[in-house]
């Protein structure tokens, strides 16, 4: 169900595009004035959810303590994974945004007859997710080309490793292959694993298949259906410099990649995908474990009904003064 | 409305931003309109009819497939000759068919490829083989 | 109370049904859930809506305007707890926690996967909190708050034991436990608690510890303790209470006081102590290390945990020792100085015979007790006789809370290896960080739960298994009160011949004591290695 609704609203969007531009001929539309809503709406939304969450304190020190705490120095902390200062937490930040730390844990159970369990070598979503999202960040640099004039070096730096294979013309990109591969080994498994199954949502599929039709559209504009280049350059820097303008003559299939990314960006901050912003603000990671040593301050704290010492000698006094307890009171 | 922790979440929302919208304010606002392609040299001016291998428009967005194509029926199958659409026959070679007469290389290749945000020297490879044309400056 | 099938009965099938999840209703069988809280447990807290009602009853006797109180109730802790926000918006459904938690290899049950009991209570935040839950219902994931959906979340969030092993393998650290927090508050709005939570939490806090156990019988169970020593090695400790000017205030889980195994464990503290001479006092008030609040609200957590600052304030210790216990330790470690603290009036632990300063407890001034003993053991302060724990093959459990809620993993082994000989660690991937949840932590340790514990407690017996099939191990140590009471069952079910200790019974075993007499057996009346003949004679 999610699936064929995704995969509907992803067909609905490339066919607005198309009769848009095609039939009716709205190229301002598509080519101005929706990327400008959606790069205000990424902004807008962006700024709004982090700020949001931002309003909402972290009343408790709650890290995920994943290795050995600070102890005694004949002790050999784990200072990455149970981090007790601040470099100690940009460490285990880092790993965990640059090259997801906690994914790489990643095991697989198998129940055999017994019951009997193994856990089994199951790297294969970490690497998956790590290449799809890196492809993705280097993909987002090569394409500031069309954006920057002059464009500094490293956009070329991107564009050049990514094409280091050097093969046809214009030469592929690792990317391109990667970002293919990884959404589809994301959308499989998905539908593979019945327990993906079970949980995925719409919310899951839809994006996925953006992406996949996003990044389809872009090879095929590369090498297949090709378009005026300088022209689109030319409508990109007229959007990045706020002279807008849309030159005649470029192809369909931009206007159907572009209005792909223009859903992306608008999407972005009320999806799933804002996971980009909250892994930053997630309290079991970003805190160090120095609870005991660093008091942390709770700012609703509020007084609470406690049962005061008092309150229990008074009710014990006698049997604790015939068992021979030290009481306040005689 | 309190923001918590906001001496880390502002400077870090900042600098997000700042990397997203980086062409905004890198560019200044100064737009930058595609190079001229220039077919004013001697060669292209004393034609008859202006008229390359293909059409005008193909030539802008194929230009390189049509090269990498040629390349391959040169050098591995030794083919010579491309029959074009109206019948008239070119020499597939870069260096003694196109720079015939696009001989200002520097007007009619680079600058549009460095707009495009082509690395000159690296891509296109053209030339780490090809000798490129000698221009008057 | 129904009955448990056996090992090889139980059936564990890992696939979903076929209806979405949305459209399965959760079915109250007997053995999977956990008795209704009653009204003079919810009484005694000031908790809202105390009745008598039961989980398996149609009616469960809600204020009519639960709904509005629930809701409410969601929205005043997206406002005050980032945590609860941000693993609300963030998931994405990679599925990665789905396999990692105990209670899905036992059961099979799809809403036990971590990020499916999150999405239960997700759904409803995406209905009344967000825009897209509110335009595209479903197809967002969001579904209307029902009484259905309620009855669910009482069945799935107390069938998590916030043991938070699925936080360690989320990409984004989204934490269950807090998520299962956060639905029991809202539970307890209603005075949807289970009693085996509130009566404990209740005891605790009219009579100072969980097992109710009054003041002049807490003294009197604790002297038996030394007449037990006694008749093992023939010295007599002296243990004092509510003793003011102590150097030290001592807190343990009363769970040790009370039941086997964990009184064995009770015997290694009070005989370490009168060896090193410790200058310490029990409190009959502060009598309790664990915090079954933790398992209700923070606010209960921190009424509870209130009587250990206070007391050590009204006796002028110096500082607090605490005992082996899990949650208690998350509970001490991540939120006592915050809720109960600053503790300005105590000061920093230093160990009177190391003179070693407990630098890691500079804010709380509580010091674990492995942590105690590991450092009297470094420096050389204790005469250790391994071999008295020779008939012990010993593995060492984790606790989840002191493994991910606080990182002391490497002292317990430490002071394990200097008082057995025979320690063999489980296989990877179930101890340490990713250790395994006994399976009936947070307040689930009850008897008419036993079915959903037994199947919990798989993925721990099965590594236990392993060592007891590859190295004879008979004997699982570990630092949980918790654990200490409902391994043993789990161990008799999975794995019998397997028994259970805490680390502070092998360390009892081991103590070579001043004026001791030869000991034949150890704490708890068996012949030591190679002792089983004189005891035949003695017959």
């Amino acid at each position: 169900m999610g699936i064929k609704f995704s995969l509907l609203v992803v067909a609905a969007l490339i066919a607005v595009v198309f009769l848009g531009v095609k039939v009716v001929g709205m190229y301002y539309v598509f080519g101005v004035i929706i990327p400008y809503l959606a790069i205000l709406t990424f902004v807008g939304g962006f700024v709004y959810r982090i700020m949001n969450w931002a309003r909402s304190p972290v009343p408790f020190v709650i890290p995920t303590t994943a290795g050995q705490q600070y102890s005694f120095p004949w002790i050999k902390q784990n200072k990455l994974d149970n981090p007790s200062t601040t470099a100690g937490v940009i460490g285990r930040m880092a790993l965990e945004v640059l090259l997801f730390r906690s994914l790489f844990r990643n095991s697989k159970v198998e129940l055999r007859d017994g019951p009997k369990l193994t856990y089994q070598w199951e790297k294969w979503l970490w690497l998956a997710g790590l290449l799809f999202h890196w492809s993705f960040l280097i993909i987002f640099i090569r394409h500031l080309r069309f954006f920057t004039e002059p464009v500094p070096g490293f956009v070329h730096l991107a564009d050049t490793l990514d094409g280091i294979l050097q093969v046809g013309l214009p030469g592929i990109y690792l990317t391109d292959g990667l970002i293919l591969a990884t959404v589809t080994y994301l959308f499989i498994r998905r539908v593979v694993i019945p327990q993906m199954k079970y949980i995925s949502l719409p919310a899951d599929y839809f994006p996925l298949f953006l992406i996949l039709a996003l990044a389809t559209s872009g090879i095929l504009m590369r090498y297949f259906i090709r378009v005026d280049l300088l022209k689109v350059k030319e409508l990109a820097m007229g959007l990045a410099s706020f002279h807008p303008t849309v030159p005649e003559g470029i192809g369909v299939m931009f206007f159907i990649h572009f209005f792909l990314v223009c859903t992306l960006f608008a999407y972005f901050p009320f999806s799933k995908l804002m996971h980009l912003g909250g892994v930053f603000l997630s309290p079991t990671r970003n805190m160090p474990n120095d609870s005991r040593m660093v008091r942390h301050v709770n700012p609703w704290d509020y007084p609470v009904k406690v049962h005061t010492y008092e309150e229990y000698e008074d009710h014990f006094r006698e049997k604790m003064i015939e068992a021979g307890l030290p009481v306040e009171k005689e | 409305m309190k923001i918590y922790n906001a001496n880390k979440i502002i400077p870090g929302l900042i600098i997000f931003l700042g990397l997203i919208t980086f062409p905004m304010w890198y560019n200044m606002g100064k737009a930058a309109p595609p190079p001229e392609i220039k077919f004013d040299t001697p060669v292209i001016q004393q034609m008859a009819v202006k008229q390359c291998v293909l059409p005008k428009a193909d030539m802008r967005t194929g230009h390189m497939q049509l090269l990498n194509e040629w390349r391959t029926q040169v050098v591995r199958n030794g083919y010579r000759t491309y029959v074009a659409a109206d019948g008239k026959e070119y020499n597939m070679s870069l260096q003694n068919e196109c720079i015939k007469c696009h001989s200002n290389k520097t007007q009619f290749c680079d600058q549009c490829h460095v707009y495009a945000g082509l690395q000159l020297g690296s891509v296109p490879y053209c030339w780490t083989c090809h000798i490129a044309p000698k221009e008057a400056k | 109370m129904a009955t448990v099938p056996k090992p090889n009965e139980l059936v564990i099938d890992h696939k979903p049904p076929q209806t979405g999840w949305m459209d399965t209703p959760v079915v109250f069988r007997p053995g999977t859930w956990c008795y209704g809280a009653k009204t003079k447990n919810l009484k005694a807290l000031d908790l809202p809506n105390p009745r008598e009602w039961s989980p398996g009853d149609e009616d469960w006797k809600l204020p009519e305007n639960w709904k509005e109180i629930i809701l409410e109730g969601i929205r005043e802790r997206l406002e005050k707890y980032r945590s609860f926000k941000i693993f609300m918006d963030i998931c994405v459904r990679c599925g990665a926690c789905a396999d990692k938690c105990h209670f899905w290899i036992g059961t099979g049950d799809p809403k036990n996967m971590p990020v499916l009991r999150a999405e239960l209570l997700r759904s409803v935040y995406r209905n009344d909190f967000t825009t897209a839950g509110k335009l595209l219902g479903k197809m967002a994931g969001a579904r209307e708050l029902t009484m259905d959906v309620f009855k669910e979340w009482f069945y799935y969030f107390f069938q998590c034991t916030e043991c938070r092993r699925c936080s360690l393998f989320c990409p984004y650290g989204i934490d269950t436990a807090e998520i299962t927090l956060m639905a029991r508050e809202l539970l307890n709005l209603v005075g949807c608690n289970i009693d085996w939570i509130a009566g404990p939490a209740a005891n605790c806090f009219n009579n100072g510890n969980h097992l109710g156990i009054q003041p002049h019988a807490f003294k009197d169970m604790i002297e038996f303790f030394v007449d037990e020593i006694e008749a093992v090695n023939g010295v007599r400790v002296e243990p004092t209470f509510n003793r003011k000017g102590a150097e030290v205030l001592f807190i343990t889980p009363s769970g040790d006081v009370f039941a086997d195994p964990g009184t064995y464990t009770l015997m290694g503290y009070l005989m370490l102590f009168h060896e090193i001479g410790l200058d310490y006092t029990w409190s009959t008030y502060a009598s309790e290390g664990g915090n079954f609040g933790f398992f209700t609200s923070h606010e209960m957590m921190k009424r509870l945990n209130a009587k250990m600052y206070a007391e050590a304030k009204r006796l002028g210790v110096k500082w607090i020792l605490g005992g082996e216990c899990g949650h208690m330790w998350r509970v001490i470690n991540q939120y006592m100085d915050t809720m109960n603290g600053p503790a300005d009036f105590l000061e920093v632990p230093v160990s009177p015979i190391t003179g070693t300063r407990f630098d890691n407890a500079r804010a709380t001034k509580m010091t674990h007790i492995v942590e105690f003993t590991a450092d009297l053991i470094k420096h050389g302060k204790l005469k250790l006789d391994p071999s008295r724990n020779d008939h012990h093959r010993v593995t060492y459990h984790d606790s989840c809370n002191t493994a991910r809620g606080m990182g002391l993993m490497e002292e317990p082994r430490y002071v394990l290896k200097n008082v057995c000989n025979n320690f063999f660690e489980m296989p990877a991937g179930t101890t340490r960080e990713q250790t395994f949840c006994c399976g009936s932590g947070s307040g689930l340790n009850t008897d008419e739960f036993m079915e959903i514990r037994m199947r919990g407690g798989l993925p721990r017996a099965n590594a236990v298994q392993y060592v007891h099939d590859k190295h004879d191990v008979n004997m699982m140590a570990c630092i949980c009160a918790i654990d200490r009471a409902v391994l043993t069952a789990s161990m008799n079910y999975w794995v019998p011949g397997v028994g259970i200790t805490g680390v502070h019974e092998l360390v009892g075993n081991a103590l070579v004591m001043e004026g001791e007499t030869e000991r034949t057996t150890d704490l708890r009346g068996e012949p030591l290695a190679g002792m089983e003949e004189s005891e035949d004679e003695d017959l």
